[in-house]
């Protein structure tokens, strides 16, 4: 569950918990907050050399699966990532990700005269095929980008 | 089918008002038909259609053509018009949240216009509101029932939207009347769209992509390049109001001046059409020929806003 290099290895494998790879390079420190605060160890490798990516993130949990928001949020930063749960070394689940259709209370909307940002009721985005999310009240858009950092946490 | 009418019956399928994204082409047409209907119907009959109903006009922003328009409309119909055409005359002063307001009024009220500075204000009403919403304009984002009185009156003048070329002039970038325009002409058959904007104000891209299926647009920096194919042209006023930099404002403000000279060379049914209100960009001069269509088009304001008054009457949405 780990990438090796010559000389060895980027980040120490994981007896069981959950291992996210293929963020793209920057990503690894908004999955972390999603993550939370675990009372477990997390360990992180930012821009390590990938064959896939060029360069990627990886965030490994130990002994901690993801609840499905926490999944989802992921999907909205990191649509690609490979999440794998592992129990005593080895692969038990791997987790395709997808980006929700539909997303309710996760997102903050961009515009700030947005009545969402103004009355305390839950935002409600809508994710296109191109990974770009619409308001469901004031309508604007944002782009992968814009909200991947508008994710409440 | 209307019996030995030879028109199409079109069923309005919306229990709100909200958003132009709304609406499917059927729904449209069904606004059209209505509205034409109003036109013809007598006055006296036309009077007991929401006779004994009660109308809420809230202007949480003030508002001239929209509110008159509503309002006329409203006493045509021989309903009653509540509500207020400034905030600071509601407990919205005193803090009430807007889902208060509309849940209050919904009690109130058989139908609830509502003009709103907050972007998706229409939208949360239309959710707690269990009676229909009609968007009178919320902030930079919609404003529905001006896009279906342009449709009406591009109809009127031509007997028809399909196959039409029409030109978008102005700001392209900020206003929402020509974004919500040409998304609803991307629902009709065979219309091209020529967007005629300086680069700093052209059209967005996330407009154009939502469109660029349905319909054929090109991009113009200079009206006259474009001028004799188009059957109509609508300008739109730079505005002021959504520029950062001031200076900015006045290199572009008189970038377009649609006037008798700039209109020499197009086609002799070319109709010009604005939202008003107008400050440089559309000459006076205009007026008196015939291609003004504008006044015209504020008047259809009237009709249209009857027809959807009519056509959401009895909505009950729970």
């Amino acid at each position: 569950m780990v990438k090796k290099t010559e000389k060895g290895l980027y980040i120490k494998p994981i007896r069981s918990g959950t291992t996210i790879d293929h963020l793209p390079a920057g990503t690894a420190l908004k999955v972390l907050k999603i993550v939370g605060k675990a009372e477990n160890a997390i360990t992180v490798a930012i821009r390590v050399p990938s064959r896939k990516l060029g360069v990627k993130d990886l965030v490994f949990v130990e002994n901690k699966t993801l609840n499905e928001e926490q999944l989802a949020k992921i999907a909205l930063i990191a649509p690609n990532a490979t999440v794998n749960i592992i129990e005593n070394n080895e692969v038990k689940q791997k987790i395709h990700l997808q980006t929700p259709k539909e997303v309710h209370g996760i997102l903050e909307c961009i515009n700030p005269n947005c009545i969402t940002n103004k009355e305390n009721i839950p935002s409600k985005f809508y994710i296109n095929e191109q990974g770009m999310a619409k308001c469901h009240y004031c309508e604007r858009i944002m782009t992968r980008e814009e909200y991947s950092v508008r994710i409440r946490v | 089918m209307l019996k030995g009418s030879g028109r199409k019956n079109f069923s309005f399928s919306l229990t709100d008002v909200v958003s132009i994204s709304d609406f499917g082409r059927a729904d449209i047409e069904a606004v059209l038909e209505k509205a034409a209907a109003m036109e013809r119907m007598p006055r006296e009959k036309k009077l007991k259609l929401l006779r004994g109903r009660a109308v809420a006009s809230l202007f949480f922003e003030p508002s001239t053509r929209t509110r008159l328009s509503f309002e006329t409309a409203i006493q045509n119909l021989g309903a009653s018009v509540i509500g207020f055409a400034d905030a600071n005359v509601s407990s919205v002063k005193k803090g009430e949240t807007l889902s208060d307001t509309i849940r209050v009024v919904s009690g109130y009220a058989d139908i609830i216009i509502m003009r709103h500075y907050i972007e998706g204000a229409a939208r949360l009403a239309s959710e707690v509101s269990n009676k229909p919403i009609i968007n009178a304009g919320d902030g930079a984002n919609q404003h529905p029932t001006q896009t279906l009185l342009d449709l009406y009156t591009i109809k009127k003048a031509f007997g028809r939207i399909d196959g039409l070329t029409i030109g978008l002039l102005g700001d392209l970038k900020y206003g929402r009347t020509v974004h919500s325009l040409a998304q609803a002409l991307s629902l009709f058959d065979n219309i091209k769209l020529a967007f005629i904007a300086p680069d700093e104000l052209a059209m967005p891209q996330h407009i154009k992509e939502r469109i660029a299926h349905k319909v054929s647009f090109e991009e113009h920096a200079e009206l006259s390049s474009v001028l004799s194919e188009l059957d109509v042209l609508y300008v739109t006023r730079i505005q002021k109001e959504r520029f950062a930099d001031p200076a900015e404002y006045e290199r572009l403000k008189d970038r377009y001046v649609v006037d008798r000279k700039a209109l020499q060379g197009a086609k002799e049914t070319l109709k010009v059409m604005h939202p008003l209100p107008r400050v440089n960009e559309l000459s006076y001069d205009v007026d008196s020929t015939k291609h003004a269509l504008y006044f015209e088009q504020a008047r259809n304001g009237v009709p249209v806003r009857e027809a959807l008054l009519v056509l959401l009457k009895d909505v009950r949405k729970w």
